[in-house]
């Protein structure tokens, strides 16, 4: 097995050297140094340890926990990145001198957006998701993650990927497809990974010791399995050259744009949808202390949320190319799809029914409720502005920005954080976190920057919407597009400072995690004897 | 016939039909009286992962509806 590992990493780092040398262009060039080197000195750490005993297998009746201590940390780690990028382009687009000479073309906001906005949903969003999938799979089957060594090479594999697309779009590598900015060599890796990281949670569920697959693992599964179908179509290109990193997409035209959508829509959907409501249907009830509201709702939930999400895509392109019948029917499903989620959000909040009491004295709850009180609202906006009507009038203005962000960091960041929260002493062995009321404080911190936030960007959508459609009564455009920039900076001030109270919350954070972690150990803990397991709940 | 009318008319009629009735079926499933007590197993899984946490699950109040299993388990007063 290590002699095929040498010969892998020696032809890696071969092809990678040549090219080096060949590269066509800059990102190119830069990944294949640094693909070189990782191969490199894999190569030099498994010749070394050739001759050495395997080491001992890990010990039975223990959980594969180490992997998701590194995705707790690379969590709040990219979700720092990602936020500071985010609140420095805020800045750049109330001031535009921020976009410095010295840093051109590096770090211009053309260039930084895809990063924060990959760094925020892929890097932070998916290490939360695998991490969390990883603990949860676990639990809610009663054995050790299946694959071994597999689930290491997900978590690492995913951080190499992470690395790539950031560092290829400051280096000018994209296709341009929002959300699906890397190149052809990232998306192939990407899909190894993603596909491994399938293998490993399939095969945990192939493995479980209970009898039912919990609805987490539904969720789970189906963010896994729709997120690899959604990746794989939408980046079908072909390579310019094998020594560069520009490549041809294989749709054209309205069917790339329809693609696209598909895909972005989607991954709204089940990324930042479905994934997170796994976390939600495991985290929420574990953190009350009672079972889910209701089973029922939850399959029905379920099914009606896949049934109906995959058909929402069109609604991003209303008035385009795009025939109106199938903008129309991806307007009616964004619709319909209000019903399962908020069928989602009323079963997250009834959960804590008869202990409302501990909101008052928990701060990790309340970040979920409010977390699930974000999702009902912008499951609410989403459909609203999905209508062709009030797209009209949204459509392109910062509205859209607006609605993104009370959902990413109303919805994805406050349950991430909440899970973050609950995991950290889990996984280090303490009680709890260090500090309960730096807890509260990001929460009041976090919120109050959503809100600045979101309120902004409603007044300042809306007012551009309404200005970009102002007409005088000799029917000509009373306002120049440079005018609705100048009327938009006070709002957008507004919204750099929501974001600093968001990063400053999420700074609070990662102090206490790192007070909670240098307190403890990493703890070992122990899967439920089968036979306890076996009992049924009656 | 090309591949888009194909498609389409597939799309439009058997395959609309197929899952329409796929979906109606996962609905009745959903309610079926039959499954309660499999619902009720499968919701407590989440309690049953450490002991401390279970027994600590036990001491709860009895929950609303859906929860049959606690109301069983033990009714006094918790955390």
């Amino acid at each position: 097995m290590d002699y095929i590992k040498l010969i892998l990493l020696a032809l890696v780092t071969f092809f990678a050297a040549i090219g080096v040398n060949w590269a066509h262009d800059l990102a190119y060039q830069v990944h294949a140094v640094l693909i070189m080197l990782i191969a490199f000195v894999m190569f030099v750490r498994v010749l070394r340890r050739i001759d050495e005993a395997p080491p001992a297998p890990p010990v039975e009746g223990i959980y594969f926990d180490g992997v998701i201590r590194a995705g707790v940390i690379a969590t709040a780690f990219w979700g720092i990145a990602g936020f500071l990028v985010g609140t420095f382009i805020a800045f750049q687009l109330a001031f535009p001198a921020l976009n410095f000479d010295w840093g051109q073309p590096f770090t211009n906001f053309g260039r930084l957006r895809p990063l924060h906005t990959s760094a925020v949903i892929f890097a932070f969003g998916g290490n939360a998701l695998i991490a969390t999938s990883f603990y949860v799979v676990q639990r809610t089957s009663g054995v050790r993650l299946w694959g071994g060594k597999a689930a290491w090479f997900v978590f690492w594999g995913y951080q190499l990927f992470i690395v790539l697309a950031a560092t290829g779009y400051l280096l000018g590598a994209t296709q341009s497809k929002e959300y699906a900015e890397p190149e052809w060599y990232v998306d192939l890796w990407l899909t190894l990974v993603w596909l491994t990281y399938l293998a490993v949670y399939l095969g945990t569920i192939f493995h479980r010791r209970e009898k039912h697959i919990y609805v987490a693992n539904w969720f789970f599964l189906s963010f896994i399995i729709t997120v690899a179908m959604l990746h794989v179509i939408n980046n079908l290109s072909i390579p310019v050259s094998i020594w560069g990193s520009k490549s041809v997409q294989v749709f054209s035209g309205v069917q790339d744009a329809m693609t696209q959508w598909w895909y972005g829509h989607n991954a709204v959907g089940f990324f930042l949808t479905a994934g997170f409501l796994g976390m939600m249907y495991y985290f929420v009830p574990k953190q009350a202390g009672r079972p889910v509201y209701s089973y029922k709702l939850s399959i029905i939930h379920f099914w009606a949320l896949i049934f109906l999400y995959i058909w929402a895509g069109p609604h991003h392109l209303h008035y385009t190319a795009l025939p109106d019948w199938a903008s129309t029917l991806g307007m009616v499903f964004s619709i319909i799809l209000w019903m399962p989620s908020w069928g989602g959000m009323i079963n997250g909040l009834m959960t804590l029914q008869g202990a409302w009491d501990k909101l008052r004295t928990d701060p990790i709850l309340r970040m979920f409720v409010l977390s699930l009180g974000f999702y009902g609202m912008s499951t609410f906006e989403g459909p609203m502005m999905s209508i062709r009507a009030v797209n009209s009038l949204s459509h392109y203005t910062d509205w859209t920005i607006g609605h993104v962000h009370s959902g990413a960091l109303g919805w994805n960041g406050m349950i991430t954080f909440a899970c973050l929260y609950y995991l950290t002493p889990k996984l280090w062995g303490r009680k709890q976190m260090y500090s309960l009321s730096a807890i509260s404080w990001h929460f009041w911190l976090a919120t109050l920057g959503i809100v600045l936030y979101a309120a902004s960007m409603w007044v300042t959508g809306i007012m551009e919407g309404l200005m970009w459609r102002e007409v005088d009564d000799q029917g000509f455009l009373v306002n120049s597009f440079a005018d609705t920039v100048s009327a938009k900076f006070p709002m957008y001030v507004v919204r750099g400072l929501g974001g600093v109270m968001f990063l400053s919350g999420a700074v609070i954070m990662c102090w206490n995690m790192w007070m909670t972690i240098r307190r403890g150990s990493p703890a070992e803990a122990r899967m439920p004897t089968p036979s306890a397991s076996a009992v049924p709940a009656e | 016939m090309d591949t888009y009318t194909l498609l389409r008319e597939v799309a439009d009629s058997w395959v609309l039909l197929a899952m329409f009735l796929f979906f109606l079926g996962v609905m009745i499933w959903a309610y079926l009286p039959s499954q309660s007590a499999a619902r009720t197993e499968a919701q407590m899984i989440p309690f049953r992962d450490d002991d401390a946490q279970a027994s600590l699950n036990s001491d709860l109040n009895a929950g609303p509806e859906g929860s049959q299993a606690m109301v069983q388990k033990g009714q006094s007063d918790g955390r």
